[in-house]
């Protein structure tokens, strides 16, 4: 594909763009680029601006320079991270999912086409029967994925989802990531969902996925997994040494000098 | 004979005007009250009542009409709060505690440098139920039904922006739209109830039904008609017993409240606790 047939086709463009909250820019000169069906992980310490970037995505924060074109009409939804969902809040899976369907006028509750759109999307996600539960009553994955739901049943062109796995067990993580492989390859509408999603996780999370964009304030490195996950891209995303294997085919990211590190600790214990 | 007795209270005027009200105003506060409990603003309902009385003391200062300067005030304020809370510099409870006891102690300055403010702090804090006037009953109804239509009206956007105010916000619903609706309403709700139950029994009305709702359910739709129902309940059975128990009905109703509050936290906190011991042991 030709470069300006790339951009015509581009779902979301970032052009040398900064955003700030206050007076110094949290994030700058940004490049991204976005197209339909793609699945990106954006991987980055903390405090990278990561969740700056994806609110720019979203519209909620504004570049203070460079620009961000959204392709018209794109249809955005947002995942956030479980750890911000008040657990104590009286609502049930049905009420998460309908709540963001826009209402008929003076008509709250949903109507029986609505009550089988959100059973339709309950069931695909693999949560049937599960309408009527508080939303503390389920597991980590069920959890995550009636967010999903939520973020689905308005039938979004891409889907921005913030650290999905964080604080989740490994076969949770498992599930999250089949989950959004299975959307982004057959999504219910049948257009193609493109997602992108933060991560801290490394091996277990980003080296899965088929594109990576290193970010701290900026973009370090955008490319497969293979391209990115390389000791001098990592070691200047995350400011520390860090070592790359091959594991079965995949990258293996290790911390560089945690035996030193465990060493020096346990000779300061022993005296 | 024991018949004529319970009934005796009814033919008095002012008490059915007030059973009335007390009834419209626990509906009415318990269905604005699912909002602020939900908000974690508790609070706000203390706070803007007091915030009411600076202004209505300014207006007594400007030789205005009292509903006009309370209300605009408590609006203000209300929407001051909801301002500086969404900035996350400080938070709701700090913004209700800097805003309200400001404007609640601007009211005292100006009372006591000028004198005319036609209300006292006595009368702010605790009412007078048995005083109310017609007038007073169909400004009740009035916000009463202005809540309804418009909570109806804006439920699901009321309830995202409740909920999960970034997503919403993302989602395309305005949530300092919906904040700024809320603060009207609870306003209002304020202004045409501080005259017949004051102060106290307003925070109370606001916390008590709301909370009680919340034990009994999990879902924010039942949560909606059970908090102004318990909400009515609470205002008209306490200003019933008020009545022979010879105590004021302000506090036999915040007692009913709390009595109601404590058996279903007993009762339903001990097998939620025990619900939650199984899904963490799991």
């Amino acid at each position: 594909m030709s470069k300006s047939a790339e951009k015509s086709a581009a779902l979301m463009t970032c052009e040398h763009m900064s955003c700030s909250y206050g007076a110094a820019p949290v994030i700058e000169n940004v490049d991204v680029t976005i197209h339909p069906g793609e699945f990106v992980g954006i991987v980055g310490p903390s405090g990278s601006g990561k969740t700056t970037l994806l609110r720019a995505m979203l519209g909620s924060v504004k570049p203070i320079h460079g620009s961000i074109k959204r392709q018209p009409g794109l249809r955005l939804a947002y995942v956030p991270q479980l750890e911000t969902v008040d657990w104590n809040f009286p609502v049930t899976v049905g009420e998460v999912v309908g709540m963001s369907r826009p209402q008929r006028w003076m008509r709250p509750q949903a109507q029986a086409t609505e009550i089988s759109m959100i059973e339709d999307v309950l069931e695909r996600l693999g949560l049937g029967g599960l309408t009527q539960r508080h939303i503390r009553e389920l597991s980590g994955g069920q959890q995550q994925r009636v967010f999903l739901a939520r973020a689905l049943i308005q039938k979004p062109d891409m889907l921005i989802l913030d650290e999905p796995t964080a604080g989740v067990d490994v076969r949770t993580r498992h599930e999250v990531l089949h989950v959004l492989a299975d959307l982004n390859e057959s999504p219910p509408n049948g257009d193609g969902i493109a997602i992108v999603l933060t991560t801290h996780d490394l091996n277990g999370l980003a080296a899965h996925l088929p594109r990576l964009v290193c970010f701290n304030r900026t973009v370090i490195a955008d490319g497969s997994p293979a391209e990115v996950l390389q000791p001098y891209f990592l070691e200047r995303t995350y400011g520390a040494p860090m070592e790359v294997l091959q594991h079965g085919g995949m990258p293996v990211v290790l911390e560089q000098g945690g035996d030193e590190l465990r060493n020096r600790l346990n000779r300061s214990s022993a005296s | 004979m024991i018949a004529v007795d319970l009934l005796k209270p009814f033919s008095y005027e002012f008490f059915r005007n007030g059973l009335i009200i007390a009834t419209l105003a626990g509906a009415l506060c318990g269905l604005i009250g699912v909002f602020v409990v939900l908000r974690g603003m508790s609070y706000i309902g203390h706070g803007l009542s007091h915030a009411v009385f600076g202004g209505a003391a300014l207006a007594a200062v400007l030789n205005l009409n009292y509903f006009l300067g309370a209300g605009f005030w408590g609006l203000a304020s209300g929407l001051m709060i909801g301002r500086v809370s969404r900035k996350r510099i400080i938070g709701a409870d700090a913004a209700i505690g800097v805003i309200t006891t400001a404007s609640f102690a601007m009211g005292l300055a100006l009372q006591a440098r000028f004198g005319q403010a036609k209300r006292s702090i006595d009368a702010v804090l605790f009412g007078n139920v048995l005083g109310v006037f017609t007038s007073d009953i169909l400004a009740v109804a009035g916000v009463g039904v202005l809540s309804v239509v418009v909570i109806i009206g804006l439920y699901r956007k009321l309830l995202f922006a409740t909920f999960d105010p970034e997503v919403a916000g993302v989602s395309g619903v305005s949530v300092p739209a919906m904040e700024a609706v809320l603060m009207v309403l609870l306003s209002a709700t304020i202004l045409v109830t501080v005259r017949v139950i004051g102060v106290l029994l307003i925070s109370a009305l606001l916390v008590l039904p709301a909370v009680t709702a919340r034990m009994l359910t999990n879902s924010f739709g039942r949560m909606l008609w059970l908090s102004p129902v318990l909400g009515a309940i609470f205002g008209g059975v306490g200003m019933y017993i008020s009545w022979y128990a010879d105590i004021p009905s302000g506090a036999v109703i915040i007692l009913a409240g709390t009595l109601v509050f404590i058996t279903a936290y007993s009762v339903v906190g001990v097998r939620r606790r025990t619900q939650l011991a199984g899904i963490n042991h799991h």
